[in-house]
C-alpha cells in the first residue's frame, strides 16, 4: 500500500446549472472550500492533480493548462488524469500514489465539469470505436440500457421486478439528495412519477437517469506525518482498486462486468474486507442509471448475481437499510462528470469523519467510493476509514 | 460590473481528420464489399474476433488466421433509440444492437431494421434478446460498416 495517506479536507461547489460564473471560477470555488476545510493555504500544497472529461466537453483543450490559476497550480508540479466517468477515482488514486510514494506531504486533487457549456452525449460519442461502432452509438443511455437488458435477460429478472426495483432506487436517491445542500436535483419523486416519466431508451425513463451538471470538487491528500500534525479527523485511505477492459464493446460480458468486480476485490483485499455488505457502513457508488446501479451491487459482492432487485425491494440500500447507498443522492442527482467520482470519495470521507451534516449515516467508520468510465470500460474504487 | 451577469458566448470547434485503417480493417471492409463477414482467429486463445483485429486484445499476439463467419447470429442485447443528439449518423428511431454471429466469440455492434420501427410496442414483439437475425446488404458498397445495411429478424 505504500505509506499511509489520509484525506484532510474536501470542498464542493453548489452543483447544478452554474451560468453565473465562468468555468475557471467554478473550479476555484471548490478549491477555496477544500483549503478552508483543511485549514491550509495554497502555499502548503506540494502538487496538483486535475481531471475532467475529454476536451470536446467544454471545447477548451488541456483543462490542466486552462485551470492553472484557478486550482492554484502556478509554480507547482501538475498532473492530469482523464478516464471519463471514472476520472474522479483516477485522480484520487493519482493523489494517493503521489503522497504514498513519500514524495509529497500535501496534494490537491480537483475534478470538474461544466456540462451546460457543451453537448455531453456528442462528447461521449467521440469515445466510441470510430470505424465500426460509433455509427450505432446512442450515447450513455444506449450503452447502459443495452447492458441492463443483457443483465436482466441473463439472470431471468422479470421486467416488472426490474422496473419496480429501479423505481425504488430512484426514490431513495432523490430522497437522500434532499439532505445534501450541494446536490443538483433536489426533489422527491413518487413511484408513479418514476414509472410514468418520459421514456429515454426503453425501459429507462427520465427519472432513472442522472442530470447534466456543472460542478467541481477538491480533495486534499496528506501524508501520515502531516495528517497527524494538522487534522483532527483524517479519513484514511484503506484500499484502492482499478481495472480496465477491452476497448471494443461486445468483447467482455458487461452483465458480470470483470472490471467492476475485480476493482472492488482489490480494494477489499487491501482494506481487509471480507463481507462488504456487513463491514461497509456506506457505499457511495457511481449511479447515473438506476438499472445499472443494481449490476454494481452484484459486482461489489453486496448480493448474489441476479438478486440485486430482491435486495433493493427489501430496502437494503436505503439510508435506514443495512448498507446505505449514496446518502448524498449519488450521481443520479448530481453529475458533473469529471468531478463525480471524486465527489463519491469526498462524500465517503465526510461520512467516516462525521462531517456529513444532515446526510450523515450514524456511526459510519468505513465507506466505499466508486466510479465507472468510458463505454463500460473502466472501474475504480477507493475505500476510506476512520482508523488508520 | 455588467448588468447581464449570466452572459453566454456561443462557439463550435470543427476539426477534420484522416485516420489510417491498417491492413486488417482495410481487408475486412473489402470483404464486406463482396458480402462476406470476416473474422480473425487468435492462434493462442482460439477466439474468433469480429470485427477482426490485427492482434489479440487478451494475448497481445499478432493474429494471422482469417475466418469467414456466418451472416446470421443471436441478439445479445438491443436498444430502441428515439432521441436526437448532435451529429448522430442514423435517423431516429433506430435499433442499436449487439449480435453474436455464428462462428464468432465476440458481440458485433450494428443495427436491427427491415421492420416497421414506428411503433415500439410492435417492435418489442419482433425483436427479442436471444432471437436470431441475418445481415441484409446495401446494394451500393462504399467500404464502410454500413455496407451491411442492417440485420433483420429471422422467423
Amino acid at each position: 500500500m505504500g505509506n499511509a495517506v489520509a484525506i484532510i479536507g474536501t470542498g464542493q461547489t453548489k452543483h447544478g446549472r452554474r451560468q453565473d460564473l465562468c468555468y475557471p471560477e467554478l473550479v476555484r470555488e471548490s478549491v477555496t472550500a477544500a483549503l478552508e476545510d483543511a485549514g491550509i493555504t495554497l502555499q502548503d500544497i506540494d502538487g496538483v492533480v486535475l481531471g475532467t472529461m475529454p476536451s470536446m466537453m467544454e471545447g477548451v483543450s488541456s483543462t490542466h493548462f486552462y485551470f492553472a490559476e484557478a486550482m492554484g497550480a502556478v509554480r507547482k508540479p501538475v498532473l492530469k488524469v482523464e478516464t471519463c466517468g471514472s476520472t474522479g477515482q483516477s485522480i484520487g488514486h493519482c493523489g494517493f500514489y503521489w503522497v504514498a510514494s513519500g514524495m509529497a506531504d500535501l496534494v490537491l486533487v480537483v475534478g470538474s465539469e461544466k456540462m451546460s457549456e457543451g453537448d455531453g452525449q456528442a462528447t461521449m460519442t467521440t469515445v466510441f470505436e470510430p470505424f465500426f461502432q460509433k455509427t450505432f452509438a446512442a450515447g450513455a443511455p444506449g450503452v447502459f440500457t443495452m447492458q441492463s437488458m443483457e443483465w436482466m435477460y441473463r439472470f431471468k429478472i422479470p421486467e416488472e421486478k426490474g422496473r419496480e426495483a429501479a423505481a425504488q432506487i430512484s426514490m431513495s436517491n432523490h430522497d437522500n439528495a434532499m439532505d445534501n445542500p450541494h446536490a443538483h436535483i433536489r426533489m422527491r419523486v413518487t413511484m408513479e412519477e418514476v414509472m410514468n416519466a418520459r421514456i429515454i431508451t426503453y425501459p429507462v425513463r427520465l427519472l432513472d437517469v442522472c442530470p447534466a451538471s456543472d460542478g467541481a470538487c477538491a480533495v486534499i491528500f496528506a501524508s501520515e506525518r502531516m495528517a497527524k500534525k494538522i487534522c483532527k479527523k483524517p479519513a484514511w485511505i484503506k484500499g484502492i482498486g482499478f481495472r480496465g477492459e477491452e476497448f471494443f464493446y461486445g468483447e467482455s460480458d458487461k452483465s458480470i462486468w470483470m472490471s467492476a468486480t475485480e476493482a472492488a476485490k482489490e480494494a477489499y483485499q487491501q482494506a481487509g474486507i471480507q463481507d462488504p455488505l456487513k463491514e461497509l457502513d456506506v457505499a457511495e457508488i457511481y449511479n447515473p442509471f438506476t438499472y445499472q446501479e443494481m449490476i454494481f451491487y452484484e459486482c461489489f459482492g453486496f448480493c448474489p448475481r441476479g438478486k440485486a432487485p430482491d435486495y433493493v425491494l427489501k430496502g437494503t440500500f436505503r439510508k435506514e437499510g443495512q448498507l446505505p447507498c449514496c446518502p448524498s443522492g449519488g450521481t443520479l442527482c448530481t453529475n458533473p462528470i469529471g468531478a463525480t467520482g471524486l465527489i463519491r470519495l469526498a462524500e465517503a470521507a465526510l461520512q467516516v469523519t462525521g462531517k456529513a451534516g444532515a446526510r450523515q449515516v450514524d456511526g459510519a467508520r468505513l465507506a466505499m467510493s466508486h466510479a465507472m468510465g468510458g463505454v463500460d470500460q473502466f472501474n475504480g474504487v477507493t475505500i476510506v476509514g476512520a482508523e488508520m | 460590473m455588467s448588468k447581464d451577469e449570466n452572459r453566454i458566448v456561443k462557439g463550435q470547434v470543427k476539426v477534420p481528420y484522416e485516420m489510417a485503417l491498417g491492413r486488417t480493417w482495410s481487408y475486412f471492409l473489402d470483404c464486406l464489399k463482396e458480402e462476406k463477414i470476416m473474422g480473425k482467429k487468435c492462434g493462442k486463445c482460439s477466439r474468433v474476433l469480429v470485427p477482426p483485429r490485427s492482434f489479440c486484445p487478451r494475448c497481445f499476439q499478432d493474429i494471422e488466421q482469417w475466418v469467414e463467419v456466418s451472416q446470421e447470429g443471436v441478439v445479445e442485447t438491443w436498444v430502441y433509440v428515439n432521441m436526437p443528439f448532435f451529429a448522430q449518423e442514423l435517423k431516429i428511431p433506430f435499433i442499436s444492437a449487439q449480435i453474436r454471429l455464428d462462428g464468432s466469440n465476440t458481440g458485433f455492434t450494428h443495427q436491427i431494421a427491415g421492420i416497421d420501427l414506428s411503433d415500439f410496442d410492435q417492435v418489442r414483439k419482433t425483436v427479442k434478446l436471444g432471437g436470431r437475425v441475418r445481415a441484409i446488404w446495401r446494394s451500393e458498397k462504399k467500404g464502410s460498416i454500413l455496407d451491411i445495411a442492417y440485420f433483420e429478424p429471422v422467423e
